[in-house]
């Protein structure tokens, strides 16, 4: 049956010559590998309309401004310094309004569509599994954050080098504070994509996140402070930083790495140092448990 | 083959039997699967596609084993839901693309079949807008190129007509039979309606609570279901006794008469009586079956 593609009435499948496809069908690895990359481009507003790329991308130049003035700093020959103004490691502490804004734009954009519209579904009737869906999700939003977080902390320490600071001291202290970066990117995006996975509704998702980061941040070292300084009591003040996500991971990273904290209060010897890394895994454990709880109640 | 296959298939939840014993073998083809609300055909499409485990039985799909064999499966089958399931801010390139390779098309073979389904579809330069702005009908057909996409084996329709008006399920229940007749695909489609059903389908599977209630090819089926619904303004009972006398089969039920239908003489048939009668003919019309007539026969 002959048909004009134009002039056809709508519904009408057009024998135009159906073609079968005969080649390749990869595997859920290399599925998985593409939902990661797709994920991670849509964090920036890749692939997608202009207008998602905005705050994404203004979030990004936000966290690269004060790295870059800080690298010019270093070169500027009066000042005469010796090492930069801002040690890598506390880059995270001091910019984590810009870290909270990015998980709490992007990470409901990357798993509360796909539950709004319904679309989760469609995934999982694919060779693609729950664990395959979750995984390259969490991937690709520590990716992103670790991309977010990564790329300041290199153009400081392409500064640093410029200013001809010690480059073996220098080149140390990065390779730590990326390691640290990391951990952060993990904890971070894990909690980030738990409480968006919880409601459809991106709107509820962008405020619960910034609420629970704000709020315990703000509830830790405020306590923090009372109990360390008020109180005098420097180990339960220590013991409390356990509470805030980002007070957790610097606490790890000042005590595995040796690192300088901007910290009301620092993990209380050996036994918090220990008691701080096992909390960071359990809570990066249990985000990944809860996610796949989650998703196993989305049916077809 | 048998592209469908189970086996004593049952599945229990807590205070409900979903399946019970279903064991069904289906050649290549359009299957209908028949059933009322909770009677099991989503239950049963879950299993076939391996994403939820049976409590007993086995079920094959495409020879493959659900239980060992679910990815491989969902590499050859597409789904199509009967809820919403796009969004609303891409368009439909762009989301049937990106289901190809979930699908497990590499890149571009992704884009060129998704150009291709696309038109088979039906859709063309309405495809490069964001799917939010698409009507119902368009929205179906995305619905549907996403399940054709990878060129699958066999397609699961999950009632595909419901929310459409009687012209809309009339095209959709013809793009299902081209389908199969141009594309070479097997289709399961799962309606309530035997009626629209029997008209499409070379085998139909009738469930109920669970169990099966007959399967068989279609041919068998519309021989005992051709009947006509006569309603008549007055004088019911002489009209039914007037084509009893002629020779015709028929059934009362309160105001309404089925009549048998043996050939299309039976229509001329109807009419004489109603006019040598002198009373108002309301309704002829073909009968839409229901499952619940189904027990009776």
């Amino acid at each position: 049956m002959p048909a004009h593609p134009d002039s056809a009435p709508a519904g009408v499948i057009h024998d135009i010559g159906y073609r079968h496809y005969d080649g390749d069908r990869l595997g859920r690895a290399a599925i998985t590998r593409a939902l990661f990359w797709h994920s991670l481009r849509g964090a920036y507003g890749l692939g997608r309309s202009a207008r998602s790329k905005i705050l994404p991308m203004s979030l990004f130049a936000i966290m690269c401004i004060p790295a870059f003035i800080i690298a010019v700093i270093a070169n500027v020959g009066a000042l005469n310094l010796s090492d930069l103004p801002l040690p890598y490691e506390r880059y995270v502490i001091t910019t984590q309004g810009v870290l909270t804004i990015f998980l709490a734009a992007q990470a409901p954009q990357s798993v509360s569509r796909d539950l709004r519209f319904k679309t989760v579904p469609l995934y999982f009737s694919r060779p693609l599994e729950r664990v395959d869906y979750i995984g390259a999700k969490f991937a690709a939003m520590s990716a992103a954050m670790f991309i977010l977080i990564g790329v300041p902390l290199l153009i400081m320490y392409i500064g640093a080098l410029l200013a001809e600071f010690s480059v073996v001291t220098h080149s140390r202290e990065v390779a730590v504070a990326l390691l640290g970066a990391a951990v952060f990117a993990i904890v971070l995006s894990g909690i980030g994509l738990l409480i968006a996975s919880m409601t459809p509704r991106r709107g509820f998702g962008v405020a619960a996140i910034i609420t629970v980061l704000a709020l315990s941040y703000g509830a830790v070292t405020s306590l923090q402070g009372i109990l360390r300084y008020a109180q005098n009591d420097p180990t339960a003040a220590g013991w409390l930083g356990l509470f805030s996500p980002v007070t957790l991971v610097d606490g790890l990273q000042m005590w595995v790495f040796d690192t300088t904290s901007s910290a009301v209060a620092p993990p209380p010897g050996t036994v918090g140092g220990i008691g701080f890394v096992l909390v960071t895994f359990v809570l990066i454990g249990a985000c990944w448990g809860l996610l796949n709880l989650r998703y196993r109640k989305v049916s077809i | 083959m048998a592209v469908i296959r189970t086996e004593e298939l049952t599945k229990r939840f807590p205070g409900v039997t979903a399946l019970d014993g279903l064991s069904i073998d289906i050649a290549p083809g359009v299957i209908g699967l028949v059933g009322a609300n909770g009677a099991g055909k989503s239950t049963l499409i879950k299993i076939l596609l391996g994403i939820a485990p049976a409590t007993s039985g086995r079920a094959m799909m495409l020879d493959l084993d659900v239980v060992t064999d679910g990815s491989r499966i969902r590499e050859q089958v597409g789904y199509m839901p009967e809820h919403d399931c796009l969004p609303a801010d891409v368009s439909a390139t762009e989301f049937v693309v990106h289901m190809a390779r979930m699908s497990g098309l590499p890149a571009n073979a992704a884009r060129e079949r998704t150009a291709d389904t696309l038109r088979h579809v039906g859709l063309y330069e309405e495809r490069y807008r964001p799917i939010g702005g698409y009507s119902t009908g368009m929205k179906q057909r995305v619905k549907l190129a996403q399940a054709l996409v990878h060129d699958p084996q066999i397609v699961l329709l999950d009632e595909p007509t419901n929310g459409l008006d009687p012209v809309g399920r009339d095209e959709m229940l013809g793009l299902i039979r081209r389908i199969r007749t141009d594309f070479g695909i097997s289709v399961l489609v799962t309606s309530h309606l035997l009626g629209e059903l029997e008209r499409i389908s070379d085998h139909v599977v009738v469930i109920d609570g669970g169990r099966l209630l007959r399967s068989s090819s279609t041919s068998e089926f519309t021989r005992t279901s051709r009947t006509l619904v006569v309603e008549v303004t007055d004088q019911v009972e002489a009209v039914a006794a007037a084509l009893t006398d002629a020779g015709a089969k028929v059934e009362r039920d309160r105001r309404l008469l089925a009549v048998e239908l043996s050939d299309d003489a039976d229509y001329d048939l109807i009419r004489s009586t109603v006019a040598r009668l002198g009373v108002g003919l309301i309704r002829l019309e073909q009968r839409r079956h229901h499952i619940v007539e189904v027990f009776g026969t």
